[in-house]
């Protein structure tokens, strides 16, 4: 840190020096700003470098692809910022803790990069977060679920860490609000993936359903990895559940969903998953059987005009129809920080800009009403931006024939 | 009088020296495992929470899952029995095979085909997925397998892991990192009973092909005059070129005949699981290498047999060995038993249920 | 007669001295096989992944140099293939390699053209189509594409044809320019760390990548070097031995030099090299282990994550105040996770003893697979953190000395190796480490020779483990916390390459394959998914260059050279069977 601010003191000086030194030329001095944690000095024609650090190799690519390009795309939108175009470095999160470490080292290691969006995954973010707070610079998650990373006791090295996803907390909450309140389901029984995000999710949709005087039969877990999901359905099925709470992803999702009216016993139960499987995949995936499954999930119908927009450019620019469910988080994401960078950067004479880094942490938690594809971001104090409206969706037989995902939500707590 | 303490003091100690300490060993952890088995059996069966349908039931799935392990395991297992080597990529050969056939059967799907002519169609989607499986597979040993032919076995493990990886993010770089979803296919759906119990079309239709399949292949490797080429290449090459074999030729058609088979068994996983995906082939791969070890590696009926007993020991383990300890989420750990059971068959058969004898000498 | 002339052929082709009409496939086969590269480049998205990156700024992009390397390569062979029939036709074969690459490439646009590809391959882009054209669509572009491609060709076919000292020098420098443009970041970012050598960065690269001085004076600096060193080189190296001091004093001297850069590395390099290096460290730890079993012994471990595992789970559940059972600190606990590692090595050993081969790879790899499991369970939850994994996990620390940033933790990692290096270095000598290569050559005759198959067996099993739960219980300290998912068979199959790329069971070598395979993906980790695909395209490579490995053991060396009796070499099929080696 003392680098940076001795940096930024070294600039000073020698632009005012220069300004000294140019004589009475310019009449108004020019003084870069000064910052506590550091300003990054972009030179006249350089591009404004931002960084992604997102999971885009393994079994779960999918997800950080789908972010990258919504960064991607986001930057093909905003094109530049006060005259400076903007570049992307893409990092690979590996959606774990050491992958986070090496990723968040790099980033943290290039003082150009003035900010990332990223991780993928919380495990990374618990690493790379630090490192890149430590290094002055903000980091922004599309798809970081986990409640601790925004917890209000978080450690100070959180300070640089903001998220457009939602929290579990809020999603577990509704869902379980949800399957007591309106469906009057007593008796559920839930299933996760072994990652941290659908064990956790499941774990607070218990804890929430229990409180509002509903029994839980049974918390089973599968691998990611598994195509016979009967066996467990079966064991599942000796509880007499009213419902199947299973927030986890399209592969799994889909073998649950398209197995679970045929297991003997649960011939009439409720199927209900989270935003994991809320995407075109799973219903191409379940087919039928996703006829009637319940999602708790942003509010899409929430998502501003441009989202339509948005997925043109995509199956232009890529091919192909979003993969996962963050890509828009992702380009809010890229959005709020290009918008703050834009706030608090001071342009040069000679046309270079100046970012001051911590007001631009300053100005990123204070991002208020801004329209954004998933709604209105608004980022607290703890660097929760989401715009927290999770509703429940149901798939129909249109939504499947078409493989469209459903627009409007059948309930919202709010 | 007195020989008689000394003979039996003596007889004692040609039975221990008789007793390895290793086998002694292996028999404390197999027994081990064995009684925790039984005594979470016991300890499950005692809580009567499950029916004898749903115990029926377990077996069934078990059996259409293993037959699935089955049909991978067999392309394995035929390319182990020729060339003694761990062909790592058979699972990226099975992917590969699934998931260019998908863009077909996507668009007969779209152009009514499916529904219209399905046997045409079915046939058109496994030609493309054998095809392609086959080719992939051929290519794999001209590159990455054949010029080590004569190098040490770990050296073609580790470019067979290569070629694994190189063919996963190949095919993703072509097709793509999304899900992609096989149409349904109407006439292969719904289920027939027989009284309380169910089956599912498809999960015979798996089970049956595997059997098939096995059956093919075993009087390919056993009655016709390639198979006999084969089997003796797999015996000694030096010994087969010298009796006039191509050895080339035959490596090359296990190779095509490994292919084959993997791509049948891609459709067959895809119409069953409906997803194909660019890392689709890796666990299916691993879970076949496993059951044909299980089997007995090299052996066709072997691999059969391993993948049957693979399936039901992750369908109806996790519960009848765990639940009765009260354990949480047992099918989280069904991976766990089942490299256990794996552990103990071979302690007490450490060739596999069918392993040949040869292994010993040659592994 | 017709058989006369294919074995003619096949003979040509196999030696290199192509004298027969039949030779002129060669060229055309290579030409093909680069062609069919360069359309595969294209079709996976590399190439417009690579556009965005300039190598020199505005003059040379990555797409540009991976297409010119790929068809460089085919115009290259085929002229050296020719060197011998004179310039002329090696030109004309050269040329020959490069037209039909450039076919491939004319048919992929040809096609793209008419056909939409993207149903099927995603990356059949419009923009892939412009980047290959140059942007000026198909007539012009693909006329200037079929100029680049041919000249590339040409040009390489040239570089063959030069005398040895000014083609290396060639090809040196232009490898230097290629790799410090494709690095740019890095390098610029370790430059910045020196100091005032930290203009260089200024003065060689622009912010998009070399700037042209800088490129002309890497490529002078480092071919004119070369080509210096090729004619004074042999001189200087022979008075070098004549020098008397030389000989008794170099050695201090070199392991002093070496001493005193290993402790100056992290600054020099700078925190994110540090990383790496921390990376390779931790990874080159795991393979001494892995060697000792695998390399040693001879035992094919496919689970060895298992240990890393049981490492850094113990010094988690001993030091973590999330679980608040212990409250060790790092170094009551390093012990302890390292007899841990070996209470389950032998654990392991035990019901495998009997087991060999393909059979042992099995139970153990299913036996990393249950580690995982376990450790990922809801039932053990409560002790071992289940999804979650187990956070805060204190950093070691030496009085108040905090290992926390990569730069400091390296000098930990560096413990860790030489310790591990000189471990086993010394169980190598041993009558242990001739045990076990004993039982690594023939298990039976071993066994007949006296030794004790359980003693020896196990002990490999208990020292490799040892070692990797050093690495696990570091690197669980280092990150400050673990999750199950850190622990899959990736990770064994990452360590098994890079001790059998390094050389089996030459310690050196082993260390050299780390940075093999952990160093350079990582150095190369802005490339996202790309690298994974060339990961395993050079784990085959570089088996079948050095199938003995980059640095092999003298003994496994003269294994693999002399072909063993009675194994003819296998009759190839088709005439290239030579090409490959």
């Amino acid at each position: 840190m003392r680098r940076f601010s001795f940096l930024g003191l070294l600039i000073m000086v020698l632009a005012v020096l220069a300004v000294a030194c140019g004589g009475g030329a310019s009449t108004t001095a020019f003084t870069p700003p000064s910052d506590p944690i550091g300003v990054i000095k972009i030179g006249p024609k350089d591009p404004i470098r931002i960084a992604s650090a997102l999971v885009i190799s393994g079994a779960d690519a999918n997800l950080g692809t789908d972010s990258q390009r919504g960064v991607e795309l986001a930057i093909a939108d905003r094109k530049a910022i006060k005259g400076h175009s903007i570049q992307l470095q893409a990092e690979d999160d590996g959606c774990s803790s050491e992958g986070g470490q090496a990723a968040g080292t790099k980033l943290a290691a290039n003082p150009q990069i003035v900010g990332v969006v990223g991780t993928s995954c919380s495990s990374a973010a618990r690493a790379a977060a630090p490192l890149i707070t430590k290094a002055g610079k903000v980091m922004v998650s599309p798809s970081n679920t986990a409640p601790s990373l925004t917890a209000p006791d978080r450690s100070a090295d959180f300070a640089g860490y903001l998220r457009t996803a939602h929290n579990d907390k809020v999603q577990g909450a509704v869902a379980a609000k949800f399957a007591r309140e309106q469906l009057k389901v007593s008796k559920v029984a839930t299933i996760h993936d072994g990652s941290p995000y659908a064990e956790q999710l499941q774990a607070v949709f218990a804890a929430e359903f229990k409180k509002l005087g509903g029994q839980i039969t049974a918390q089973e877990a599968v691998a990611p990895t598994d195509t016979d999901m009967r066996p467990v359905l079966t064991k599942i099925a000796a509880g007499k559940p009213d419902l199947i709470y299973y927030p986890i992803f399209v592969a799994a999702g889909g073998h649950v969903t398209t197995q679970a009216r045929k297991t003997s016993g649960l011939e009439q139960v409720k199927l209900m998953s989270a935003d994991g499987t809320f995407a075109v995949d799973f219903l191409k995936a379940a087919s039928d059987a996703a006829v009637g499954v319940y999602h708790s999930s942003p509010d899409f119908s929430a998502f501003a005009g441009g989202y339509a927009d948005f997925k043109a450019k995509h199956k232009a620019k890529y091919g192909e129809d979003p993969v996962s469910a963050f890509h828009a988080h992702a380009y809010d994401a890229a959005m709020i920080m290009f918008k703050a960078i834009e706030k608090v950067g001071v342009e040069g004479p000679d046309k270079s800009l100046y970012i001051p880094q911590k007001a631009l942490r300053d100005a990123l938690f204070a991002t208020k009403d801004h329209q954004g594809l998933t709604g209105k971001i608004n980022c607290d104090k703890n660097g929760d931006c989401a715009d927290p409206k999770i509703a429940v969706y149901q798939n129909s037989a249109d939504n499947v024939k078409q493989a469209k995902v459903p627009d409007t939500p059948i309930w919202k707590p709010y | 009088m007195t020989g008689r303490p000394a003979t039996s003091l003596a007889a004692i100690r040609r039975w221990s020296a008789r007793i390895n300490v290793a086998d002694l060993l292996m028999w404390i952890v197999g027994g081990a495992i064995l009684i925790f088995i039984v005594a979470g059996s016991i300890a499950t069966l005692r809580l009567g929470i499950y029916s004898f349908r749903q115990w029926v039931d377990f077996i069934v799935f078990g059996l259409a899952q293993g037959g699935v392990y089955a049909l991978i395991a067999l392309g394995y297992t035929m390319v182990y029995g020729t060339l003694r080597m761990i062909n790592f990529a058979h699972g990226e050969v099975f992917m590969s095979g699934a998931y260019t056939a998908y863009f077909l059967a996507f668009t007969l799907a779209q152009n009514g085909w499916i529904e219209r002519y399905p046997v045409i169609s079915l046939a058109m989607i496994f030609a493309v997925s054998m095809g392609t499986s086959a080719l992939v597979a051929v290519l794999v040993e001209r590159i990455a397998y054949r010029p080590l032919r004569n190098a040490p076995r770990l050296v073609a493990l580790i470019t067979a892991i290569g070629a694994s990886f190189f063919l996963q993010y190949a095919f993703r770089g072509l097709y793509g990192s999304g899900f992609k979803a096989y149409p349904r296919m109407s006439f292969l759906e719904g289920s027939w009973s027989l009284g309380d119990f169910r089956i599912l079309h498809l999960q015979v239709v798996v089970i049956v092909a595997a059997a098939l399949m096995m059956a093919v292949l075993y009087l390919f490797i056993q009655k016709t005059k390639t198979g006999k080429a084969i089997r003796a290449v797999s015996e000694d090459k030096a010994a087969a070129a010298l009796m006039g074999i191509s050895v080339d030729r035959m490596i090359v058609i296990t190779f095509v005949i490994g292919g084959l088979a993997a791509g049948f068994a891609g459709v067959l996983f895809a119409l069953m699981f409906k997803q194909v995906h660019f890392f689709m082939g890796f666990i299916p791969g691993i879970k076949a290498f496993t059951a044909a070890v299980l089997g007995g590696i090299g052996n066709i009926p072997g691999a059969m047999i391993g993948g049957a007993f693979l399936g039901i020991f992750e369908s109806l383990g996790p519960i009848l060995f765990l639940d009765g300890f009260g354990i949480k989420a047992p099918y989280q750990l069904k991976d766990a038993i089942a490299f256990a059971m794996l552990v103990l068959v071979l302690i007490f058969r450490p060739t596999g249920v069918l392993g040949e004898r040869l292994v010993q000498k040659k592994a | 007669m017709t058989t006369v002339t294919t074995l003619r052929a096949r003979f040509g082709a196999a030696t290199g001295n192509p004298f027969s009409g039949g030779a002129w496939r060669i060229p055309v086969r290579y030409g093909a096989v680069a062609g069919v590269t360069a359309v595969f480049v294209s079709l996976i998205g590399m190439v417009e992944a690579f556009s965005r990156r300039e190598v020199i700024e505005t003059a040379v992009s990555m797409d540009q140099v991976l297409l010119l390397v790929i068809t460089g390569t085919a115009g290259y062979l085929a002229a050296s293939r020719f060197a011998a029939r004179g310039i002329g036709k090696s030109v004309i074969a050269a040329t020959l390699s490069g037209v039909i690459a450039t076919l491939f490439l004319l048919a992929l646009l040809v096609l793209g053209d008419r056909i939409n590809l993207r149903q099927v391959l995603l990356n059949a882009s419009p923009s892939l189509y412009l980047e290959l054209t140059f942007g000026k669509g198909l007539g012009t572009g693909a006329g200037l594409l079929a100029l680049q491609i041919i000249a590339g060709a040409v040009g390489s076919g040239l570089i063959a044809l030069l005398p040895p000292a000014p083609r290396r020098a060639l090809l040196i420098g232009l490898t230097v320019v290629a790799g410090m443009g494709i690095l740019h970041d890095l390098m610029s970012l370790t430059f910045q760390n020196w100091g005032p050598l930290s203009v260089l960065d200024t003065w060689l690269y622009s912010s998009t990548g070399l700037k042209v001085r800088g490129a002309s004076a890497l490529f002078l600096i480092f071919g004119g070097w070369s080509l210096l060193w090729a004619m004074k080189g042999p001189q200087i190296r022979e008075r070098s031995k004549t020098l008397p001091l030389a000989r008794s004093a170099a050695r201090p001297v070199a392991l002093l030099a070496a001493l005193v850069l290993l402790a100056a590395l992290p600054q020099i390099l700078g925190l994110f090299l540090s990383e790496v290096l921390v990376l390779v460290g931790l990874a080159a730890l795991m393979a001494l282990g892995l060697n000792i079993v695998v390399g040693m012994a001879g035992l094919l471990d496919l689970g060895y994550v298992a240990f890393f595992a049981i490492g850094a789970y113990t010094m988690a559940i001993l030091t973590s105040s999330e679980l608040a059972f212990f409250g060790f600190n790092f170094w009551a606990a390093l012990p302890l996770a390292i007899l841990a590692g070996v209470v389950t090595g032998v654990l392991l050993g035990v019901p495998v003893l009997r087991m060999r081969g393909d059979y042992l790879a099995i139970v153990t790899l299913g036996f990393g697979e249950i580690v995982r499991l376990l450790v990922l369970s809801d039932a053990l939850r409560p002790w071992l953190g289940g999804a979650q994994g187990i956070g805060r996990i204190p950093r070691p620390e030496i009085g108040s000395f905090e290992f926390v940033s990569s730069q400091q933790v390296y000098y930990l990692v560096l413990g860790g190796c030489v310790f591990a290096a000189f471990i086993s270095w010394r169980l190598k000598g041993s009558r242990l480490g001739r045990a076990w290569l004993a039982i690594r050559e023939d298990e039976d005759v071993a066994a007949a020779m006296g030794i004790n198959r359980v003693y020896f067996k196990l002990l490999a099993f208990a020292a490799g483990a040892a070692f990797a739960a050093m690495s696990g219980a570091i690197a669980a300290s280092r990150l400050g916390i673990i999750y199950p998912h850190s622990f899959s068979l990736l990770i064994s199959i990452n360590v098994l390459a890079i001790v059998i790329i390094g050389g089996m069971g030459n310690i050196p070598g082993v260390v050299i394959g780390a940075f093999a395979l952990v160093g350079l993906p990582e150095i190369l980790r802005e490339f996202g998914d790309f690298r994974w695909l060339v990961y395993g395209a050079a784990l085959v490579g570089m088996m079948l260059l050095r199938p003995a490995g980059l640095w092999p053991e003298a003994i496994r060396k003269r294994e693999l050279t002399a072909r063993p009796a009675g194994v003819p070499e296998t009759p190839s099929t088709s005439p290239s069977a030579g090409d490959t080696s």
